[in-house]
């Protein structure tokens, strides 16, 4: 039998899509083992035991000095900008998009405008942008937005023109203007498309919130990491990385639940 | 005056001519079967008939009209693939029928319930009132087939156009289809446009069939030339001319 056409049965496959998790475990502990064995005092590798005790202190204890419990504050400071950059840019995309894929004379103005736009590397403009919305959360924002806004118009434009010329000219057939042939055919069909592109901007709109972060502010999960790291406290950068990682797999997986439950009809073909 | 003219219709892609010098006219309600070879310009001249492109010559005359620019709402169209939409259940898909002309696209209210039941009347007589809450993905092609002649119908066009509407379909299905078409044809008395790859059926649906074929031919150059209607056969009666008899004559006639 060919390779291709072997399938891991139920009990196999869930071993094998816990081997690389575990592996990762064991090879860390193991190198965290050999270095504390040398050296009690150790940072750059703490125990797994260590971390869990850290983390558990992170999430449960208050700060001495503040009286806070910072892991959240900086969980709910970093997540209102992540939504509102990625919100905002979504919504802009969707409306971009639309006028882009749709009107020829729109698209003929904006899109080589977009893909040019696309090739400016975002954390490049950084400086600029904290010049122009100085430190507070507008400039975080904004990178955000910067960031991720030209790849959802790219890739929404792209996705309604692939809706079949055929469906918009039935759609025309039966007396649809263009701002009914928009919102009632071209904006359904690219809400499922908008999902999948957001979950793909996802893993970028981490990446400049962070940078964000760790340039200039006064809280959040960026700032966390880049303040400890000046103390080598790699127990805490390492509870805030698999934290931020938890966060950013359970938005992934909430946006493709959102998108299985609200547009039935593209799974119904699959 | 004839209900659809085509007058010297010439069509040009680029530098290479698709169609050239077409001339048909149709009276209102019949049923014209286009045939011919792939690439000898059928689904263009189609697609010109439904305004979505315009000749680069001549021009299409529907009731007198000047020739239309983008379709409307008087041509329905059914294509091979993609006539619904996949996003509306496919009761929504028979509303979109009537709502799409609409400001916004949407009824609500008593309009909203009213269009309903008319849908529901529609889908009981095209027999798919059983899966009215389903999406289009889960239907059979022959149902979807249907359905997207059900849409059309529901906007209550002049002129429908076909282009290869049964040509993904099983042979089975395709004749339950040619009976619904007939049917439906019956009823609303539509003139009908339908391009296909099947003699038979083009005969034994269509009043007249339309054969599109090129007159000159370059073994050179394959794409000098265009396409034109080569031959126009009366396929009434099993195709069979001359069974008609249209003037008084003093024959004696069967009582």
């Amino acid at each position: 039998m060919r390779l291709i056409n072997r399938q891991p049965g139920v009990v196999l496959k869930t071993t094998l899509v816990a081997l690389p998790f575990l592996l990762a475990f064991v090879a860390y502990s193991i190198g965290s083992e050999i270095r504390l064995a040398e050296n009690p005092s150790d940072k750059l590798l703490p125990a797994p035991s260590t971390i869990a005790e850290t983390a558990e202190r992170l999430f449960t204890q208050p700060d001495r000095r503040s009286d806070r419990i910072l892991l959240w504050h900086d969980t709910a400071a970093s997540l209102q900008r992540l939504v509102l950059g990625v919100g905002i840019a979504s919504a802009l995309a969707t409306i971009i998009g639309l006028l882009i894929g749709l009107l020829p004379h729109v698209r003929a103005t904006l899109a080589g405008f977009v893909a040019v736009l696309s090739m400016i590397p975002p954390l490049a403009v950084l400086p600029i942008l904290f010049i122009v919305f100085g430190l507070g959360e507008l400039s975080k924002v904004v990178l955000i937005i910067v960031g991720i806004l030209p790849f959802l118009i790219r890739d929404l434009s792209q996705r309604v023109l692939e809706i079949p010329r055929e469906t918009i000219v039935k759609a025309e057939t039966l007396g649809a203007s263009s701002l009914v042939i928009a919102l009632r055919v071209a904006l359904p069909q690219l809400m499922p498309r908008l999902i999948q592109a957001v979950r793909l901007s996802l893993g970028p709109a981490w990446l400049f919130l962070i940078a964000a972060e760790a340039i200039a502010s006064e809280q959040g999960l960026g700032y966390r990491i880049f303040l400890v790291r000046r103390f080598l406290a790699m127990d805490v950068i390492l509870t805030y990385v698999i934290w931020i990682t938890f966060l950013a797999f359970m938005m992934d997986l909430a946006l493709r639940r959102l998108s299985q439950k609200l547009f039935p009809w593209t799974e119904a073909g699959l | 005056m004839s209900f659809v003219t085509a007058t010297d219709i010439f069509q040009f892609y680029g530098r290479r001519p698709i169609l050239e010098r077409v001339n048909v006219s149709v009276e209102e309600g019949e049923f014209i079967s286009i045939v011919g070879a792939s690439g000898c310009g059928k689904s263009t001249f189609l697609r010109l008939l439904l305004a979505q492109e315009r000749p680069t010559r001549g021009e299409i005359r529907v009731a007198d009209a000047p020739p239309a620019v983008e379709p409307g709402l008087d041509r329905g169209v059914v294509f091979q693939k993609y006539s619904v939409f996949p996003h509306m259940t496919v009761r929504e898909n028979i509303v979109a029928g009537e709502s799409f002309r609409s400001r916004f696209g949407w009824f609500s209210g008593a309009a909203k319930t009213k269009a309903r039941k008319r849908a529901d009347d529609t889908l009981a007589r095209i027999g798919l009132d059983h899966v009215a809450n389903q999406y289009p993905a889960t239907l059979s092609g022959g149902m979807q087939q249907r359905l997207a002649i059900g849409q059309a119908l529901a906007a209550k066009p002049r002129i429908l156009l076909l282009d290869e509407p049964f040509g993904a379909l099983d042979p089975g299905t395709r004749l339950s289809m040619h009976d619904f078409l007939t049917e439906l044809r019956a009823e609303t008395g539509m003139t009908v446009f339908m391009v296909t790859h099947d003699l038979e059926e083009g005969f034994k649906l269509g009043d007249r069939v339309l054969v599109f074929d090129k007159p000159r031919w370059d073994p050179t150059d394959p794409n000098a030339y265009g396409a034109t209607i080569t031959y126009d056969f009366d396929a009434r009666d099993g195709g069979i001319p001359f069974q008609r008899i249209e003037e008084d004559t003093h024959v004696l006639q069967p009582a």
